[in-house]
């Protein structure tokens, strides 16, 4: 019985190149509770040394490995393959939205330069020498933060996201929901700037509100509505400065 | 990117595709309301072709769509300008349908 498994063979079709590529296809045994970064790098160990991909942890928390699969963009060690596998098939590219750098392997600079744009990074509202700012774990703004913090930098969203595929400008999911968790973070005394840097061009309002990025969210987090909240925030800020 | 049909992507589409079929009859609409200006009988005459089969089935097109897109966008400022949590949206959005369907079962039988 297991040597019929270990027969089972899968046709995995890989992209090859950088931008301008072809997908080139494997065979490849499968196994019971093989994830696709397991095919991956089988291929890599014993068909091809020379593919290129990404990744770390293999358990879900550096976020380094996602992918295109079957054109859907997921973690790949967290997906295993006799879920998304088709007639014995299976077709693994980069992440969409993102330079190719080669192989599955994508240039994450786009993403982690809007990550910046959109101030998107602690801004110190005390030093050393202060005492550390009490923090209500059961106000309400600190609730509506900790829906939002376990973002792993993965950029799944980002590759989801329709909007990003047609305004290259627009800073992303991941990013502007990073934005609406400092907003939110007592300790962070950057509000006015991220709110410039969230309302301008590329910004939170561009958002068609399509939900790929809530949908196809590994951590199951929400940047719709994250996004929505800035959206609602940005209008607020607007009323309080011109009223 | 092709596993696009999850409900949030479709009534992102219904809503665009339904804007654009409206804008698209539009001028169709100021040119038939134009002849009002210019005389009953032009009026008259276009409006008799009300009567043609097709023109009836157009027309529950037009008012489909008008309903999508109006619901569509009701739909979005819900989403976007309220600050509910996912299941207030849920229920908000079951007892609007179970209200359309309650008046719209009247409705029907008092025509």
């Amino acid at each position: 019985m297991s040597s019929q498994k270990a027969e089972r063979q899968l046709k995995v079709s890989v992209w090859r190149g950088a931008d301008a590529g072809q997908f080139e296809t494997f065979e490849v045994p499968q196994h019971d509770s093989q994830t696709v970064l397991d095919i991956v790098s089988w291929i890599q160990h014993n068909a091809d040394p020379t593919l290129s991909y990404r990744f770390a942890c293999r358990v879900g928390m550096c976020g380094s490995c996602a992918m295109m699969v079957n054109d859907e963009p997921r973690w790949t060690c967290r997906t295993h393959v006799n879920k998304v596998a088709r007639d014995g098939e299976l077709k693994i590219g980069p992440l969409r939205n993102l330079p190719v750098v080669k192989d599955l392997a994508t240039d994450m600079d786009p993403f982690f330069d809007k990550w910046t744009a959109a101030e998107a990074h602690h801004h110190p509202s005390a030093d050393r020498h202060d005492l550390m700012a009490p923090v209500d774990m059961q106000s309400a703004d600190r609730v509506a933060a900790n829906t939002a913090i376990e973002c792993i930098n993965c950029a799944v969203c980002y590759a989801a996201c329709d909007t990003v595929a047609g305004n290259p400008d627009y800073l992303g999911p991941a990013a502007l929901q990073r934005a609406w968790t400092l907003i939110k973070d007592e300790k962070d005394s950057g509000r006015e700037d991220i709110l410039a840097a969230i309302s301008g061009t590329g910004g939170c309002h561009n958002c068609h509100s399509i939900g790929s990025c809530t949908q196809y969210c590994p951590n199951e987090l929400d940047p719709l509505s994250a996004i929505a909240n800035l959206k609602r925030e940005t209008v607020k800020n607007w009323w309080k400065r011109n009223a | 990117m092709k596993a696009r049909a999850h409900p949030l992507w479709i009534a992102f589409v219904a809503h665009r595709v339904s804007g654009l079929a409206l804008a698209l009859f539009l001028p169709l609409h100021f040119w038939v309301l134009g002849m009002a200006l210019r005389g009953a009988e032009g009026l008259d005459g276009v409006l008799t072709l009300t009567e043609l089969p097709f023109v009836k089935v157009a027309e529950f097109g037009l008012v489909f769509l008008l309903a999508l897109h109006a619901f569509g966008g009701l739909r979005l400022m819900a989403l976007e300008r309220l600050g509910w949590s996912s299941g207030q949206k849920t229920m908000a959005a079951t007892s609007i349908a179970l209200a359309i369907f309650v008046s719209g079962t009247f409705f029907l039988k008092a025509i």
